[in-house]
């Protein structure tokens, strides 16, 4: 996963509640078992003039030319929230957001940007709004700061807003890591805590569950 | 010191604490899907990591796969077959159990795991599907999760967790007849919020809740992720370990009964403290519904659409909502015509949800021009319904039976009802175009949609029950 330092660029207002993971990237977009091929979808819905067409609808802020090279996303609260579906992140990950700046995130989606290098800042709703009609005076001059070290929002303008971020997911953005590899590290400490467990709840461990009479 | 029966699930399985609030927490048992899972299994094998110990894994194609009767690996679904033939191939190489198209098993996730006694009290469950917080009715620690996560809990048997506060949600007192669990959830987030749950484990509690059979308890818990939470959960009782005694994959004979007395510790010590509180008194309660594009959009079926200030919606969200279901500030529920009544999904697709709904629809028929369609949650419901006659009671009212699976919970490009349609559903999603491009959701009870098949247009179940 690539490293997360500082970014500044332009940040796309999308500020309605409630922006779920149908509205990101509709199920009809994932058509194949992958990962890649999915910045197209994103946003299809709303993007796109027809359903399953690619006419851009230009009345929605991606398609907008003041928002050329959109990498953050200045979002409502809930945001990510309805299916698992990490292909949402996927999608604005290909597309090449690298932020998303809300209220609330929805807890899978959450998950789902740490492990994809996209940082999810939460900030009041008032702030993002202020960020957000500070941002559309001049899109494309108008950029955000995100300083993930700093754990602050920043415009030119001299907006300041710190968000909070454990620093467990903060490391694991910063330093661009694996959780796999990370974890494999500890692989005495889990065969330990399993041999434990076993003589405590033996019922949990089963052999070969293909073997079991259903 | 008092401990919540979240603390005791996460204490119970913190390998290590990993800094700030993440720990390493042991996963008991990982379900796939063939729409989310088999990118994880595809990615894991392409990284060269072995799934670490295929025993605590299970499989079962739901999302994608065909309702129609006959079905195989083709599906109505544009590109479906790939992500059914692939989630099969990738399984076997890992040695995964799978419950495939032909399984006398078969069916969705959430409603074959309990079935089968494959989450359990005290088991901590994970799956790349939103809907995972149901498990947590049998007193588990069970949510959603990506599937970089997935893959994640596969490889290495744990995740990195950031642990969430705690959050109990009491429903006291008796539920009128008629009024259900669907009815509780759609309460709790339209009075809450769909972002209330926002950061906490909730635990479900009260006297309305220990009232509830597990079924309706597996439906209360569905819908944690409607409410933001990073999950839903109740302790278990004397109903679960009935339920769960005799289950395939549950415990055996003395060790059933080992297993009982530990889970019996799995509840909130009486002077455990949550980090918030919410009481809902439930006597009052009317059956729900939604008028909007949020499961916080919802009132009694007896109600009109509010106006903007009693809606708990900005303004601006609140006009797109009204427009997307094509609807008026006043507008009765109970006057809206519907095209169509859907009965599935993890949400209530359970045999109690099938025969309640089917105690209303017999000797009457669907309206005219209403599509309507049941889809029992797994096979072994299908089987259980065919063999009490339910299913003659569906088809003779006029509705669809189908084979099982997720269906038309959501559009994948397949099946849909139409742009602008109206219909009622006793699925867990009302967003804007969830159920097809365009389509208009209202979300209900069973007992809610079935009324509203017969009657076409929204209506009050208990009405019907009076005048038979």
């Amino acid at each position: 996963m690539e490293k997360f330092d500082t970014l500044t660029a332009v940040a796309a207002p999308l500020l309605r509640d409630n922006i779920d993971t149908d509205a990101i990237i509709p199920s009809r977009e994932m058509k194949s078992v992958s990962k890649t091929g999915l910045a197209a979808g994103l946003f299809a819905g709303w993007r796109y003039t027809a359903i399953g067409g690619r006419e851009p609808n230009p009345d929605f802020v991606l398609n907008q030319p003041a928002y050329a090279g959109t990498r953050i996303i200045l979002g409502g609260s809930n945001f990510g929230c309805g299916s698992s579906r990490e292909h949402a992140v996927w999608a604005l990950h290909e597309y090449g957001i690298r932020a998303v700046i809300a209220p609330s995130f929805a807890p899978i989606f959450f998950g789902n940007c740490i492990r994809n290098g996209i940082v999810p800042a939460r900030l009041p709703s008032d702030a993002v709004a202020a960020l957000a009609a500070w941002v559309e005076q001049d899109p494309a001059v108008h950029r955000i700061t995100v300083d993930l070290e700093a754990q602050r929002v920043t415009t030119a303008a001299g907006a300041s807003h710190r968000f909070e971020l454990d620093e467990e997911p903060k490391a694991m953005l910063l330093e661009g890591l694996d959780a796999i590899d990370l974890t494999l590290k500890q692989r005495a400490a889990i065969e330990a805590f399993r041999a434990r467990d076993r003589a405590a709840r033996p019922w949990i461990y089963l052999d070969d569950p293909r073997t079991v009479s259903t | 010191m008092a401990r919540t029966l979240f603390d005791k699930l996460w204490a119970q399985h913190e390998v290590l604490a990993l800094g700030g609030s993440v720990s390493l927490i042991a996963i008991d048992r990982i379900f796939l899907h063939e729409r989310t899972g088999s990118v994880a299994l595809k990615s894991l094998r392409q990284a060269g990591r072995p799934v670490v110990d295929p025993g605590r894994v299970f499989c079962t194609m739901d999302h994608i796969v065909d309702t129609l009767p006959g079905r195989g690996d083709e599906t109505r679904m544009p590109g479906g077959r790939a992500f059914i033939v692939e989630t099969r191939e990738a399984a076997a190489e890992a040695g995964i159990r799978v419950f495939d198209v032909r399984d006398p098993q078969q069916g969705i996730v959430h409603v074959i795991s309990p079935e089968l006694g494959i989450v359990l009290p005290g088991a901590t469950v994970v799956c790349p599907d939103s809907h995972t917080c149901t498990q947590g009715a049998m007193g588990a620690l069970a949510w959603g999760i990506g599937s970089t996560e997935a893959e994640h809990a596969l490889a290495t048997g744990t995740l990195r967790v950031e642990k969430p506060k705690t959050l109990r949600v009491r429903f006291e007192g008796r539920l009128a007849p008629g009024v259900t669990a669907k009815d509780l959830t759609l309460a709790l987030i339209s009075r809450h919020g769909s972002v209330g749950g926002n950061g906490y484990a909730v635990e479900y509690a009260g006297s309305a809740v220990r009232d509830l059979e597990i079924e309706a308890r597996l439906t209360l818990c569905n819908m944690a992720t409607e409410f933001s939470a990073f999950t839903g959960m109740i302790a278990p009782d004397e109903k679960t370990f009935d339920y769960l005694r005799g289950r395939p994959y549950a415990p055996r004979g003395e060790a059933f009964e080992r297993a009982v007395a530990q889970w019996r510790e799995l509840a909130s010590d009486p002077d455990a403290t949550f980090d918030r509180e919410i009481l809902i008194e439930v006597d009052e309660l009317a059956p729900m519904v939604t008028w909007g594009t949020s499961p916080q959009h919802a009132v009694p079926v007896t109600g009109v659409v509010p106006a903007v200030q009693d809606s708990g919606t900005a303004s601006e969200a609140y006009e797109r909502a009204l427009k997307y279901m094509g609807l008026e500030p006043g507008a009765r529920l109970g006057e809206l015509k519907i095209d169509a009544a859907f009965i599935g999904s993890c949400t209530n697709s359970r045999i109690s949800d099938l025969r309640r709904a089917a105690a209303i629809l017999r000797g009457r028929r669907v309206a005219p021009g209403v599509r309507a369609i049941c889809v029992p949650g797994s096979m072994t419901v299908k089987r259980q319904a065919e063999a009490e006659g339910l299913d003659q009671v569906f088809r003779d009212a006029g509705f669809e039976w189908r084979e099982s699976g997720c269906s038309m919970c959501f559009f994948a490009g397949g099946e849909s009802f139409g742009a602008r349609e109206r219909v009622v559903s006793s699925t867990n999603r009302n967003f804007e175009s969830r159920q097809g491009p365009e389509t208009r959701t209202h979300l209900a009870s069973p007992e809610t949609v079935a009324a509203s098949a017969i009657a076409g247009r929204i209506a009050d179940a208990r009405a019907l029950s009076r005048a038979a």
